[in-house]
This record gives structure tokens, C-alpha cells and sequence, in this order.
């Protein structure tokens, strides 16, 4: 364990300024599921926290840690890689069961069945 | 004094973090439907897994990595699971 | 050669999957990964993979680089629509033909729109070849298609097809 006040003033700066924004990101997505009124609105809410709120926080892990430990300190990348392609996944999946039990139950109607617009 | 706002900026951020937590678990006990507690789930997660790196660069440990990555897969997992019992009511057809 | 390319592209990504979990370049873990990799793709291939053509490096970093561009002002976008709602806002779903054949890039289309924050991966028919997606704030349809078929689907087509 490496004492955190070895960190240099710009990158501690820096690294602050990362995480907090992130933070800050992450919670403007936590009450957008909160404020946004309807389910098809709220699933738009999380993926802020997991896009750039994500990103800016690993950032400033990965900084923090490459300077700490005088080496690049890189294996932040895997879980910004696994993230980022597991939340597209995972969202698409809940919507399309939550489309299939609203069609079910008649609460919303099919997006526009028939009409084609391929012009 | 540059150690100290530091550690207070990462607290600011970990409590920020703990109350996006909080929302989705007011949106998982609220509901009012069973995608809105799996959506709650999943961003719970999230906010759980950035939580543990905050925790990781505040203490200076490089320990807390393994532990956000056991949470984002298991996130994942289990959204998986749940998203798709949603859908056909079983897991594994 | 590209043959060759191409079967080693998998290993080589899942060898660095493993020295990055492991940081470290020591000579042992680079062979354990070389191991790992080829055995993972050798379960891959129990999934059949549907064949694809090798992807053009250099479209597909400027695709790349677009896309990140989109996640961060789309990120701004939908955190002004959290804080400071307009009344005028309607969420909606949009319709979208699309003549992007390759499933890999379905799957890129897929990811991309749905990372993307404001926008989400409802459907695509596969007969009709008509995608739905859902947007948070629709302002005008026509918009939506044009950026989802001349911002991505152009791209996705020019590096695969």
C-alpha cells in the first residue's frame, strides 16, 4: 500500500477532478430514474453512468495508479471494455421484454405496425 | 493541504456515488413494474462497481480492481438472467 | 497470409485480455496466454461463428473515433434533459430501414446505438430489414434516420461490405 500523499499536486488535481466528474455523471443518470416519467424514458437514464461517468472515473484510476507505481497501470481498460459492451447488451435485452409484456397486456401498441417508411 | 482536499474530493465523489445508489434503490422499492426494479438493478450495480474504484484510489491499493470486476460481471450476469426471465418466464430454455 | 490474420485475431485479443488481468509481460504468462487464447477460440468456434469479412483498420478507428464524440455531446445532451426537462420534449419510437447486410455489423449497429445515451435498440425485423429504436427526445424523425443511417450505417457498410 502506497500512502497517497505521494502524489504529485497536478495529478492529485487531476485525478479529483476525473473521479468527481464521473461521479457527478453518474449520479445525474441514478435521478434521471428517478425524474424521467415513463420506463421507455428511464432506460436512458443509466447509460450515462456507464459510458463517460465510467470512463472519466477508470481514467483517473489509471492515472492515479500509473503515477503511484511509476509504470503504466493499464488494467482499468478491461472492465471500461467489459462494460461498455456488456450495458448495450443488457439494456436491449430489458427493453424488448418490457416492449413484449406491455404489447401483451395492451398498454402500449406495437411501433407503428404497417406503415413503412423506406422513402 | 493537497493530500487533504484530495481525500475530501474522493469522499465528496464516494458520496455521490452512494447516493446514485440510493436513487435506484428508491426506483427498485418504488417499482412501479418489474423492468423498473431489474433497470434500478443494474444501475445500482454500476454505481456500486464505480463506488469500489473510488474506494481503490483513496486508499492507494490496487486491491479493490478485482473486486469491481467480480461486480460488473456478476451485474451483468444477473440483468442477463433476470432481463430474460422477464421475457419468457424461465432462464434457460 | 490474411488467412492466417484472421485466425489469429482472436487468440492474440483474449492472450491480451489475459496479461492485462495479470499485468505483466513475464515470458511464462505470455505462453499461459497464448494457451488460453487458442483454447478459447477453439470453444468459440462450438458456436459457429456466421463467416466475415476482416474489417478495414483504418475506417474503423475513424468509426471508433465518432462514435466517442457522439457518446460525450450525447452525454451532455440527455444530462440537460435530466436536470432542466423542456415541456416540449416527446420521447418516441422510430423506424428505420437499413440495407447494412453483415450480422458483425448489425451487432456493431446494435452496440453503438444503444451505448449511445438517448438512444436504444428496440427491434430490427429481419424480414422487412426495418430497425426500431427509441429516442428520448424526438424532434423530428427524419433527423434520427438520417443520422443513424448516414453517420453509422455509411461507416459500418464502408469497413465490412
Amino acid at each position: 500500500m502506497i500512502p497517497i500523499a505521494e502524489l504529485p499536486g497536478w495529478a492529485a488535481f487531476l485525478v479529483a477532478l476525473l473521479v468527481l466528474a464521473g461521479a457527478a455523471l453518474t449520479l445525474t443518470g441514478a435521478t434521471g430514474l428517478l425524474r424521467l416519467r415513463t420506463f421507455y424514458e428511464r432506460v436512458h437514464a443509466p447509460t450515462l453512468g456507464t459510458t463517460l461517468g465510467a470512463t472519466l472515473i477508470l481514467a483517473g484510476s489509471m492515472l492515479c495508479f500509473t503515477v503511484l507505481q511509476s509504470r503504466p497501470v493499464v488494467h482499468e481498460v478491461l472492465i471500461l471494455l467489459f462494460v461498455s459492451l456488456t450495458t448495450p447488451v443488457t439494456l436491449m435485452l430489458l427493453v424488448r421484454a418490457a416492449l413484449s409484456r406491455d404489447i401483451q397486456e395492451g398498454r402500449v401498441s406495437p411501433p407503428q405496425p404497417d406503415k413503412d417508411r423506406s422513402s | 493541504m493537497t493530500a487533504l482536499l484530495f481525500s475530501w474530493a474522493l469522499t465528496l465523489a464516494g458520496i455521490m456515488l452512494a447516493a446514485a445508489m440510493g436513487c435506484a434503490v428508491y426506483r427498485m422499492v418504488r417499482g412501479p413494474r418489474a423492468q423498473d426494479r431489474i433497470l434500478a438493478l443494474d444501475s445500482f450495480y454500476a454505481s456500486g462497481m464505480l463506488l469500489m474504484l473510488t474506494f481503490g484510489i483513496k486508499s492507494g491499493t490496487t486491491l479493490y480492481f478485482e473486486a469491481a470486476l467480480v461486480i460488473a460481471l456478476l451485474g451483468f450476469a444477473g440483468t442477463v438472467a433476470l432481463a430474460k426471465f422477464l421475457m419468457r418466464g424461465e432462464v434457460i430454455e | 497470409m490474411i488467412r492466417l490474420l484472421k485466425w489469429s485475431l482472436m487468440p492474440a485479443f483474449l492472450m491480451a485480455i489475459w496479461l492485462l488481468l495479470n499485468q505483466s509481460l513475464a515470458p511464462g504468462q505470455i505462453v499461459l496466454g497464448a494457451v488460453l487464447g487458442g483454447f478459447g477460440t477453439w470453444v468459440l468456434t462450438a458456436l459457429d461463428p456466421p463467416a466475415g469479412k476482416l474489417p478495414r483498420p483504418l475506417a474503423a478507428m475513424r468509426l471508433f473515433l465518432l462514435v466517442v464524440a457522439d457518446i460525450v455531446r450525447s452525454n451532455i445532451l440527455v444530462a440537460r434533459i435530466i436536470w432542466r426537462d423542456s415541456p416540449g420534449r416527446r420521447p418516441g419510437f422510430v423506424r428505420i430501414p437499413l440495407e447494412l447486410r453483415s450480422p458483425y455489423g448489425l451487432a456493431a449497429l446494435a452496440c453503438i446505438i444503444t451505448a449511445t445515451p438517448g438512444t436504444i435498440w428496440v427491434d430490427f425485423d429481419s424480414e422487412s430489414r426495418v430497425l426500431t429504436i427509441h429516442v428520448l427526445s424526438l424532434v423530428e424523425e427524419r433527423i434520427w434516420i438520417d443520422t443513424i443511417k448516414g453517420r453509422y450505417e455509411r461507416h459500418l457498410r464502408e469497413i465490412l461490405e
